[in-house]
């Protein structure tokens, strides 16, 4: 997630800024390809009688976070370099607390649910 | 890095940036975005615990397997990954301050997202049609809250969309209008990492079985 600012006023920075473009381009264009790949291995594992059922539910999470992560680091540029350190532990606090909020509920009403009289 | 930096207007601190100097302005904007964009993750974390703990509580009503068509899902899938790609040219468009890219990218992607948000207000006609109603069930009023919040996100993104089109057409690329780019970018982005956990949670796990 870095902001760049280009000055497009003398030919060296516009050269090197068209530079940057390029890789700008290819970097969005490879999350998409990766994405699709993904989205399309999710559908199709949610839909095939080839896998062994029970294992899906588990295969399409795991699809999901991968593709979270593709989406994080090719489109919003989330990376470990030096200026990005305080976004990447922003990001650990969030996950942290997202893990807590969905683990914690549903482990907690599952007991519930067990614990409930017939 | 100091927040309570004194900076001039076009954004530039007054004091020298060498050494421990407060950040630039376009860094501290898009950490704070950040961090509101965490927060909206977390608000929807709550959402989605509280679907996965009533997704079967459908009190005799249609269960998600009845209701969700899968090929709707793909096309909706496939709008908004496609206008999050498109979100990303334009902020290319917007660095190389390239005016008819920008609106062609903007265009493409608000396109897509209005797709994407007539799709699914479709698909919540044909279910209230059919009596699956908000009131029917906790499975229902969960899925409404969940999928109608990211739905609302999108609306919003739209009209935050035109907005900043109409600001880049009356004020051009100053510094502000392009931040202002910079964080709507971030907020298209994240929408589109919600919908995945909502449609592997919601569409592709819920429907089977």
């Amino acid at each position: 997630m870095s902001t760049q600012t280009h000055e497009n006023s003398s030919g060296s920075t516009r050269g090197e800024s068209r530079e940057a473009l390029r890789s700008g381009f290819f970097v969005y264009t490879v999350g998409l390809i990766l994405a699709i790949i993904l989205t399309a291995t999710s559908f199709w594992a949610a839909s095939t009688p080839l896998l062994w059922a029970p294992g899906v539910a588990l295969g399409l999470a795991v699809l999901a976070v991968a593709q979270m992560g593709v989406h994080l680091v090719f489109f919003l540029h989330i990376t470990t370099g030096p200026d990005n350190t305080n976004n990447v532990l922003a990001l650990a606090f969030g996950l942290m607390i997202v893990t807590l909020v969905v683990a914690g509920s549903l482990w907690i009403m599952a007991n519930l649910n067990a614990n409930m009289m017939p | 890095m100091s927040v309570a930096a004194i900076f001039d207007e076009s954004g530039h601190p007054l004091q020298d940036t060498a050494g421990d100097g407060p950040a630039p302005k376009a860094i501290v904007v898009a950490y704070g975005f950040w961090i509101f964009l965490l927060s909206d993750i977390v608000m929807f974390s709550a959402i989605f615990a509280t679907y996965a703990v009533l997704a079967h509580a459908t009190a005799g009503g249609p269960s998600g397997a009845q209701l969700f068509n899968r090929t709707r899902v793909l096309v909706e899938t496939g709008c908004l990954l496609l206008s999050s790609y498109t979100c990303g040219l334009m902020s290319l468009g917007v660095e190389a301050r390239h005016r008819v890219a920008t609106y062609c990218a903007a265009l493409i992607t608000f396109v897509l997202g209005a797709a994407f948000l007539s799709v699914e207000i479709s698909e919540f006609a044909g279910m209230v049609a059919r009596g699956a109603t908000p009131e029917r069930s906790a499975f229902l009023s969960a899925f409404f809250t969940l999928v109608g919040c990211h739905g609302l996100h999108v609306s919003f993104g739209l009209i935050w969309l035109v907005v900043m089109m109409a600001q880049v057409v009356t004020k051009g690329f100053r510094e502000a209008v392009v931040r202002r780019l910079f964080c709507f970018s971030l907020f298209w982005h994240a929408l589109d990492i919600i919908w995945v956990g909502i449609f592997t949670v919601v569409y592709l796990i819920g429907t089977r079985s």
